[in-house]
Order: structure tokens, then sequence, then C-alpha cells
């Protein structure tokens, strides 16, 4: 090495390690073989024979792919043949040829992280070199142009405003996942458009999701595409439902969902997004808008986002174990909810009287004579819960226990019973019909400690193999 | 100012304008399905739609969707376009 080559170094006024070398690099400098780029800025370092670049836009130290500052890079005429990474005196003799470079200067030194790496920087980077592995049609904006008014325009939002989803927000929402870009999962309704994960990271940053949120998304997306969730009838419905996403398991503790107080509610980031998420996928594409495909009479304010984690119970098994997954492994499960209605019991004490209240509000679920038509939901409250739980009552005995309270005589349900003309057909008033189908009933817990109020969320009127029947996947890293 | 570049977040299909065929003269001798959804009293309706369409003249082929909540499967849609000129469907109760 040395004769005939010529170097480049990178460097940061703010690595102590550079600002050591400034000897050596100028006994380099001396050579007239140097130039140095600096990513902070011009005037450092100081050297009168050398070309010093200002590279604080980094574009230089992008090209180079520079990982740690100093980085010496050896040319012969265009061609890289060596480099080295922070101060390490032998290596950088051998690639210069000088074997007296930095005598005065210690043996080794690390470096500090190039500033191209810095996780802040880094998207901005990809975005304006075309990294990232991007291919969606991109919008170039007039100077003047509002951004969040262009995705009103453009039909984007739900309507709540969306964070615009600049090259750089979408590089920096893939950083959650592993997963290709490029990666398709499916057809989205109702126009059943494929979708890539580099589509649902778009919508997951107008939703306001952070990028580990993503598999989330991710996952609710799958499930949605499942064929027994049924998502074409169930955007196309006249009926209030929308999906509800329910994440159980460690990861939704990890990226800080509520399933405590107010976890129906508003103002948890992970909570709001990543149900938002899901929804903005069907309408941007999909293509599932209200007014068009989406027929509801009413809708439900659920349609912007329904989704919270379980609070999962010592005593009870979890929904991921219901689903047929291990308590550790994070799923979500995807449901044709409607809003949810309230049920109180303050004075039970003991599983029998609250199965029986509980079983009461489940039985007017879409109409107190409808049957074997929606699922619901039950997400049992803290205090209710521990009613259960003193008198050692599983889950599946709970469940067992509501169904058995809802098997409802056929002469409450016909045509006319109870001054109502909904019902079933004269015919079928000497039977008895379960309220909820075989399965059609799910428990979870979640919500704060304070409140004997639990929660029905009733379902869309098409469960099971003629509509939707509730899907669970496990989130995927 | 800089630049703003977004992503679209859409299909990114453009819209393909297809220009419906247009409705024939009369329908004598013609066959017309008529596609039952699966709503309730939907097969009501289309039993009166048919007594009306053969009373000009057309033949019926009726159809059935398996669930009103998915689209009709693709065999279904191919047998309609095989057998039939024009297709009446039952949309909602």
């Amino acid at each position: 090495m040395g004769a005939g080559n010529h170097y480049v170094v990178v460097t940061k006024r703010d690595c102590p390690t550079c600002q050591l070398i400034e000897p050596a690099l100028a006994e380099l400098a001396d050579q007239g073989r140097l130039k140095v780029l600096n990513q902070d800025g011009a005037g450092f370092p100081a050297l009168a024979s050398a070309e010093v670049v200002d590279d604080h836009e980094l574009d230089g130290s992008w090209a180079l792919d520079v990982e740690i500052v100093p980085t010496l890079v050896c040319y012969q005429g265009e061609k890289e043949v060596g480099r080295t990474e922070g101060w390490e005196r032998a290596a950088w003799r051998q690639l210069t040829g000088l074997d007296s470079l930095g005598d005065a200067l210690p043996e080794f030194r690390p470096g500090c992280g190039s500033l191209t790496r810095d996780p802040a920087i880094a998207p901005r980077l990809q975005a304006r070199h075309g990294g990232g592995g991007l291919t969606a049609r991109r919008l170039t904006l007039a100077a003047l142009e509002d951004a969040i008014e262009t995705c009103y325009e453009r039909g984007w939002s739900d309507g709540l405003p969306v964070v615009p989803p600049t090259p750089e927000r979408v590089i920096t929402m893939l950083s959650g996942t592993e997963r290709d870009p490029g990666e398709i999962l499916g057809d989205v309704p109702p126009d059943l458009v494929p979708v890539s994960i580099e589509k649902i990271a778009i919508n997951a940053v107008m939703a306001g999701c952070r990028p580990e949120y993503l598999p989330v998304v991710i996952a609710a997306v799958e499930a949605a595409l499942e064929e027994p969730f049924c998502m074409h009838g169930l955007l196309a419905t006249t009926y209030f439902s929308g999906p509800m996403v329910v994440v159980s398991g460690p990861l939704a503790r990890r990226i800080g969902m509520n399933a405590k107080g107010n976890a129906l509610g508003q103002g948890n980031r992970a909570n709001a997004t990543i149900g938002r998420a899901l929804q903005l996928v069907i309408r941007n594409v999909g293509g599932g808008r209200p007014g068009e495909v989406d027929r509801a009479t009413l809708g439900n304010p659920g349609k912007y986002t329904f989704c919270f984690a379980e609070d999962e119970d010592p005593a009870w098994t979890s929904l991921s174990e219901d689903k047929g997954f291990s308590r550790e492994q994070t799923t979500v499960t995807l449901f044709a909810a409607d809003g949810v209605q309230g049920i109180v019991d303050q004075k039970a004490r003991e599983p029998e009287p609250l199965c029986r209240s509980f079983a009461a509000g489940l039985r007017v679920v879409s109409h107190p004579k409808m049957v074997q038509a929606p699922d619901a939901f039950l997400v049992v409250s803290p205090e209710h819960a521990r009613v259960f739980h003193e008198a050692g009552w599983s889950k599946q005995q709970v469940t067992e226990r509501l169904h058995e309270l809802l098997l409802i005589d056929g002469s409450e349900l016909v045509q006319g019973a109870g001054g109502m003309a909904e019902g079933l057909p004269a015919k079928l008033g000497d039977r008895a019909f379960r309220k909820f189908r075989k399965g059609g009933l799910t428990l979870v817990r979640a919500g704060g400690g304070a409140g004997m109020f639990s929660a029905i969320i009733g379902g869309w009127g098409a469960s099971g193999t003629i509509g939707s029947s509730p899907v669970t996947k496990e989130v995927r890293s | 100012m800089s630049e703003t570049v977004l992503l679209d977040p859409g299909s990114e299909r453009d819209p393909v304008q297809r220009e419906p065929r247009g409705l024939p003269a009369d329908l004598a001798g013609r066959t017309v399905g008529l596609l039952d959804i699966s709503k309730p009293r939907g097969d009501v309706f289309l039993d009166e739609i048919a007594r009306l369409l053969e009373a000009q003249g057309a033949a019926i082929a009726r159809f059935k969707k398996p669930t009103f909540t998915r689209p009709a499967p693709t065999g279904l849609r191919q047998e309609i376009a095989e057998q039939c000129d024009v297709v009446l469907e039952g949309l909602a109760d």
C-alpha cells in the first residue's frame, strides 16, 4: 500500500477520537492525497493541505456506507481497496504505508457512530436516495400545498386528520417489522386489491402508529383477509358492525396497549391507532368507503377504531389460549362488532346471580327475540371477574352457564309475542333456542380496578358460516 | 419550503370506465337469469318477476348465492354468463 493510493476519511467534530487523530490526519494530508468528509459542519478538521468537505447533508457519508467515524477508506484510482474504522494505529499505518503515522497517539481508540446511522436521520437519507424498497406511487406536493389537506382531498382520511405518509415516515414504520415491504398478504375487499406490507405501513403511518405497532396491524389485516371473517360482507352490510381488534399476549404490554381503566375508550395511542390503521387499509387499499360499498344504515363510532388489549387473568385462560395458542404467544382476534352495551350489577357476590344479570343483558343483543344470529363478546371487568374467582369458576364454566341461561323458549320468540311483530315463525313456538350459536360467545377480561360494570359487545347479525366468525392470528415480527 | 412527497396509500388502480351493454329491445326468446342472493323472501319477489317475464316470452333460469354476505362464487358467475342473455339480481330484503 502507499504509493499511488489516495484516501478519504469521514469524521465528526463531536467524536473525541476524530479530534484525537487530527495530528495523524495532518501527516496524511501532507502527502497530498487526502480528502476529508466532515459530518457536523465546516471548520473541522483544520487541515491546510487537504480537501475538507462539509458533509452535514451526509450524502457523501451515505454513498460510502459509513457506520463509524473516523473511517479511513483507501482507493487505487476509483476502486476501494481497503478501509478501517475508529483509530487502530497499525491498520492506519498499513493502509497508508506511513510507518510512523500517529507516533504520539495511543495504539487504539474506538470511534463513534456515523450520523448516517442515527435513527432520526437514517430514514431521511434512505428516502432521499431511493432506498427502503418502496414502490408505492409518489405524489409530489406543490410548495404551498398542505399535506394534511391533500390527504383529505384525495379521500384518504376517515374524517379525522391523518399523518402525511412521507417516504421517511414509511421507512421508519417499516423498521418495525422484519418482513419484506413487497410481501403480498392477500386481496382486500371490496375491490379485491392485493395488499403489500408497504401499503399497510403507509396506512399505519397515516393512522398515527409507531413502528412497534406494525406487526400487530399486519396480523389484524391478515385476520381480516381470512375467509371466515367475511370482511367483504361486513363492510357492505347495512348493519352497524365493523372489525374490532382484541390483542392478547405479552406484546400488547410491551407496546403499551391499554387493557386497564378506559380500555375501550380514548387516550391510548396503540389502542387508538392500530384499530384505525386496519380501517384505513380497508378504506384506501380495498376501496371500502361509506356511501359506496359500505352501506351501513347507522354504523357505529367503533368504525373509526375499535381496539383494546386483554387484561390476562391469572385465574382464567387467556384469549390466545382459548383460540388454541399459548399464553406466551401474542395474538390478534378480530370480531365483527357493534358498539358497547353496559351491564351493571353491583349486588352480586356469587356467580349465579351475576350470570343471570349477564344473560339478561346478552338476551337483548340485536333484539330480545333474535336467536342464533349475532355472536357477542363479553368484556368482564376485574371486579366482576373477582366474583367468579372467589367461587373458583373457570371462564369455561361461566360461558357454559350463560349458554344454559340463554336457552329460550320458542313461545317467547315467535312473531307477535310480547306485542312485538319481530320474531320467529309461529310454527317454531314449541321449540327452545340458544341465543348464541356454539362458540358464538367469547369472554375476555379488561378494564379498571373499580366498577362492577362489564361490557357486552354485540356482533353482526350474520354470524358463522353465513356471515362472520371471529378470527385469531398470531403476531409475527 | 422543501418539497413534500407522499406515498399513495391506495390501490393505484386507474378507474376503468366500462360501458354497460345496451338494453335488448325485447326479452322474447332470450334467457333471463334471476339471482337470489339468499335474503329472506327474495324467492317470493323473484317468483313474481319470473311470472311477469315469462309472460313476455322470456326463458327463465334461476340461480342462488350460498349466502348474501359473500360475493357470488366464481363458478356461479360463469354459469350465469354462459346461460343467460340478461341477469336480474335481488339485492336486499
